[in-house]
């Protein structure tokens, strides 16, 4: 299960940041180019710099674009503990909650927060805190089927689990 | 209480009465289709044990290879054989390779949607297939591989928005003008979440081609799902595809909205996305004189026979400016086939364009026509973000395919009228 608490460095982006951003499109065939290049059109030093646990703060509209599942997979991939922006794109929310990556929806977070600061994040309470300013924020928490998806660690961890009971059920049993 | 088209399709998927916009509903899935997103499907189903990797119904799957098509590199060749293979094993009806076309093209001419219907497909404009009344919408691999075992995904029943777009459009002024204005008007978020409803004199007034450029850019709004109001015409284009039985499904006259909003499109000028948002919107007056090094003509959302024979039409008697190179990708085999029949094929080459195969490799920057740094592009595509379309620096420009053949001819961004 996993934690639904999170606690990190803060990284600020600004409103519209799309998944040719976050994963452009020429570097789509690597995984290993597309996480050194993640955000390098809004942010250079980004995929260098990201520590695991940091925590990505952003404007309106994050993840808008194409349905690119490698977007919230990158991330995911750079070990980012989650996401706090004040509104994401249809597609990237789906796309996270289906891989077990924290997100959060939480209006005025991006005026809150300065790059390198620190933020606690409450995701079954929706609240983030920046620990260097001591402002508390609250945001919309997720629906808790959507919470327990996070928690299982996605929807292949929950398929994989069905699907393996089933294959047990089907197989005869052992010789006495 | 009534029901707008939305609530209607996931009702009725989800087994219930009615729903609600807020409501978390498992609908069952009438049709699922993946590209090349079909590839980490496939390596999903790996992970699974041997004797339950099986979709739910091999008559509802469809894959099919139109990125990177055919294959730029190894790499994406590999992917494409991955799904070959994954559609053989897994005794898919219908299975389209390179040769076919772009996705959103190819399911509707071969009458694989149906009004009503309630359609996933790993591509975000999955909701191009609301311009015959079908819910369609975009989800990611992962979700796909839970749609491939069960035939169910959850949905949250979205807000619905109305446009009343009153018509006729002017003369020169197209759909897509219609969309991009509408862009730059309501903002790139005015449909976040939420099901859009074109109705309206202009919506009635246009055939299935330029609807399905409304629904397929519905989703630069944000939109889950994007509608034009299904009448006639749409009964029309599907019988003539497909045998099966379907209804059509109208919002009730007393349905709910979160708004309307009243649109007048009859003194519309042309319209185009600057860099580098689709909502970036001006009216080509104000940007005519911008210099394009690149004109594109195809993609979901502009490469069908209704497109092509207007930029044909502009460009018969004139040839490409040489210091612009004119790309044109046809939106599938069929379309490709009758531009040639009718003689679209033959204009475009005398006019010095360069004609490519059906695919998406242009429009999203895959392969086939990248930009160099600094480069301008003027594009029928649907989508102008930084590097979309090769160089970081370059920039993308969105216009309907009456301008972009006008701009091929003069060189510069050109206001399509001038050529009447």
């Amino acid at each position: 299960m996993k934690e639904l608490k999170l606690k990190g460095k803060v990284w600020v982006f600004g409103d519209d940041i799309d998944t040719d951003i976050i994963t452009p499109g020429k570097f789509l065939s690597n995984p290993k180019e597309l996480a050194e290049h993640a955000m390098a059109p809004a942010d250079k030093s980004f995929a260098k710099g990201v520590k695991p646990g940091d925590i990505v703060v952003a404007g309106r509209n994050f993840g808008c674009g194409s349905s690119r599942e490698t977007a919230p997979e990158v991330l995911q991939m750079l070990k980012v503990g989650g996401v706090v922006a004040e509104g994401f794109a249809r597609i990237f929310f789906r796309n996270s909650i289906a891989i077990g990556f924290p997100l959060l929806e939480c209006p005025g977070v991006h005026a809150a927060f300065q790059g390198g600061q620190e933020a606690e994040i409450d995701l079954e309470k929706g609240t983030i805190r920046n620990l260097a300013t001591g402002a508390a924020l609250h945001g919309r928490p997720l629906d808790p089927m959507l919470l327990q998806s996070i928690r299982e660690g996605g929807m292949m961890e929950v398929l994989r689990r069905e699907l393996r009971e089933k294959a047990k059920a089907l197989r005869p049993p052992a010789a006495p | 209480m009534g029901q707008t088209i939305a609530e209607k399709i996931l009702s009725s998927h989800g087994g219930r009465e009615s729903v609600s916009p807020g409501e978390i509903v498992d609908c069952r899935v009438d049709l699922a289709m993946g590209h090349i997103a079909m590839a980490r499907v496939a390596a999903n189903f790996a992970m699974f044990p041997r004797e339950l990797r099986r979709v739910w119904d091999p008559e509802r799957v469809i894959a099919l290879e139109d990125h990177f098509a055919p294959a730029p590199d190894e790499r994406w060749a590999m992917a494409q054989k991955i799904i070959r293979d994954f559609a053989r094993q897994m005794g898919l009806k219908h299975f389209y390779d390179v040769k076919a076309g772009i996705c959103h093209q190819v399911l509707p001419e071969r009458g694989h949607i149906l009004p009503g219907m309630l359609v996933v497909g790993t591509d975000s404009h999955t909701t191009s297939y609301g311009a015959l009344g079908a819910a369609g919408t975009g989800i990611g691999y992962t979700e796909m591989t839970w749609v491939l075992v069960k035939g169910r995904l959850w949905f949250r029943v979205p807000q619905s928005i109305r446009f009343d777009i009153t018509g006729p459009l002017p003369a020169g002024v197209y759909s897509k003008d219609l969309m991009l204005h509408l862009l730059g008007r309501f903002g790139t978020e005015a449909a976040q979440y939420k099901s859009m409803e074109l109705h309206g004199s202009a919506i009635r007034a246009m055939d299935i081609s330029e609807r399905m450029t409304l629904s397929n850019m519905s989703l630069e709004m944000g939109a889950k799902f994007g509608f034009t109001l299904p009448d006639s015409k749409v009964e029309d284009y599907v019988r003539n595809r497909s045998r099966e039985p379907f209804t059509l499904v109208t919002p009730d006259g007393d349905a709910r909205y979160e708004a309307v909003h009243p649109v007048d499109a009859r003194g519309l000028e042309p319209q185009v996305a600057c860099p580098h948002s689709p909502g970036n919107v001006k009216p080509v007056s104000q940007v005519a004189g911008t210099p394009v090094h690149q004109a594109f003509l195809g993609s979901c959302t502009n490469g069908r026979l209704e497109d092509l024979r207007v930029a044909a039409r502009i460009l018969e008697g004139h040839t490409v400016h040489p210091d612009t190179r004119l790309l044109v990708s046809p939106a599938s085999a069929r379309v490709y086939r009758d531009a040639i029949g009718e003689g679209i094929i033959s204009t475009l080459l005398d006019a010095e364009a360069l004609v490519m195969n059906p695919g998406c490799g242009p429009c999203f920057g895959a392969h086939m026509g990248l930009l160099a740094p600094g480069e301008k592009c003027i594009s029928t595509g649907n989508r102008n973000f930084k590097g979309r379309m090769g160089a970081e620096s370059a920039e993308v420009y969105l216009a309907s395919p009456a301008t972009v053949a006008a701009s091929a001819v003069r060189g510069k961004i050109t206001d399509p009228r001038e050529f009447q």
